[in-house]
């Protein structure tokens, strides 16, 4: 089904949280996860909330450290193990190769929303002006009005900072997109409006996993579901 | 400049005052274009780390190596003071948590800026007063007030007016001590943006010693946690503070107020 190499590999991944503040509670969330990801495919898991979709998520973006396993992701025609690089190369990777839209957006204060939107393309070095003009296009896809821009979202509702959330995960073309409830807060038109930047990404060979809890959404984009429980996570 | 060496190198930096420790056994790279968030409570050792990497304090072991402009490497800690003098005068800048520590209350806001020019050899009195100019309004402050004293401006102008004067120079490290201590929180906003984008504008690298975990994640690549003189965690900014490690860091973080 698919000639190119895998761009994400993960390998018996294991992440367990020690809540010292609580007692040195130890919570097991990923018990050695496996999950190959392609050029061009979109890879929904499908387990209930609480069982480690976000964390597989943030542990592949490196913002999470597990403890044993590995995340190899293809990188400037190498492979990084996201578990053990250094600062520099997880920063690399995140300004290159890997892209991540959460459902929640981490506001700046002051800070136009069209900047805030174009910030990943400056940081892959493409010049201002085209950087805008993309940045641009993306939040008119979304419907975002453009007497918005120029303003801080500190103040927008939630779904409108999702969208400028999806248009930021979005702008840059990254070849690996983590997509985490992507869809959570957005009216019926705007999740269609997702629906085909999702498409339109896939089409340009991007390998996409994701969390959807939206069965509608996750079935118009997904070309193969995931379960964790099947590769081990913690029962 | 040699893209692959850092442009600070510290290795087991270590002060003691008496037999109470400061810091100990720090160990740290600062790349070009990096901003090193450095967080602990008081008496955490932070603020005695970054006097030992900005040369203004003697550590009791341990080596700090910069990346000078032409790629030669000088040992902080052992270069001659006149030479120092020089590096912090044209490489480094340093903004103190206190704008009083780092202003000239006794000249005008424009002069405070110029000053550090004309140090450096800048004689044109009008391309100095311009240069004053230009970065009064870089750090938002109305150009009109380039003859007033800073004793006239509120603490927010005054440590804006602080960074114009350690900026000016274009240095490509910069030290800061709690830069947003002591100031409403609205003003702490305006300032946090405007560091934001200065650091990224110049390219910048910069080590920021702060109490304020807030602070870190709009401005830091990297953090360091320090607890009783020692590092006790460090990673990247969000990994520290969305997947906290050590007990401490996780204390830390949990005791953050969420508004």
């Amino acid at each position: 089904m698919n000639d190119d190499p895998a761009v994400l590999v993960v390998e018996a991944l294991h992440k367990t949280f020690t809540l010292h503040t609580q007692g040195g509670i130890q919570l097991p969330v990923l018990r050695g996860v496996d999950l190959t990801v392609y050029p061009g495919e979109c890879v929904a898991l499908t387990d209930p909330s609480g069982s480690g979709k976000s964390t597989l998520l943030r542990s592949v973006y490196a913002n999470y450290r597990p403890q044993r396993g590995r995340i190899l992701v293809a990188h400037d025609g190498a492979r990084i193990d996201m578990v053990d690089a250094g600062p520099r190369e997880l920063l690399a990777v995140r300004r290159r190769t890997i892209g991540y839209v959460s459902q929640f957006l981490r506001v700046i204060p002051r800070v136009p929303t069209l900047e805030v939107v174009v910030e990943p393309l400056r940081a892959f070095g493409v010049a201002r002006d085209a950087a805008l003009e993309r940045g641009r296009a993306l939040l008119a896809r979304l419907r975002i009005p453009e007497r918005l821009w120029s303003l801080s979202p500190v103040t927008f509702s939630g779904g409108e900072q999702q969208r400028v959330n999806l248009a930021r995960g979005f702008v840059a073309d990254f070849p690996i997109l983590l997509l985490d409830e992507p869809t959570a807060s957005l009216d019926v038109a705007s999740r269609a409006i997702v629906v085909d930047l999702i498409r339109d990404a896939l089409a340009r060979r991007t390998a996409i996993v994701g969390a959807f809890h939206d069965a509608e959404v996750r079935e118009a984009v997904a070309t193969r579901t995931v379960s964790l429980h099947g590769t081990g996570v913690a029962a | 400049m040699d893209a692959d060496r850092p442009l600070l190198r510290a290795r087991g930096v270590t002060r003691y005052y008496g037999s109470r420790v400061g810091c100990r056994d720090v160990g740290l790279d600062l790349w070009p274009g990096e901003v090193l968030g450095v967080v602990g409570e008081s008496g955490s050792g932070k603020t005695t780390l970054l006097g030992c990497l900005s040369g203004r304090l003697e550590p009791s072991a341990g080596t700090v190596e910069f990346t000078q402009r032409d790629g030669t490497v000088v040992d902080v800690l052992r270069i001659p003071e006149p030479a120092l003098r020089k590096l912090a005068r044209t490489d480094w800048g340093i903004v103190h948590q206190n704008p009083r520590d780092g202003l000239r209350l006794g000249v005008s806001a424009g002069a405070n800026v110029g000053e550090r020019l004309m140090a450096l050899g800048a004689r044109h009195y009008g391309r100095i007063r311009e240069a004053a100019f230009d970065w009064l309004g870089r750090v938002e402050i109305d150009g009109e007030r380039i003859d007033d004293w800073p004793e006239t401006f509120s603490s927010g102008m005054q440590q804006r007016l602080q960074i114009a004067r350690t900026l000016v120079t274009e240095p490509r490290l910069v030290f800061m001590d709690e830069p947003t201590g002591g100031l409403d929180v609205s003003v702490q906003a305006r300032l946090l943006d405007l560091l934001r984008r200065l650091v990224t504008d110049l390219g910048l690298s910069a080590v920021i010693v702060t109490h304020d975990l807030a602070v870190t994640r709009l401005l830091a690549h990297r953090l360091l946690v320090m607890r009783g003189g020692e590092v006790v965690e460090s990673g990247l900014t969000d990994q520290v503070l969305d997947d906290p490690q050590h007990p401490y860091t996780q204390l830390l973080v949990s005791s953050v107020l969420q508004p």
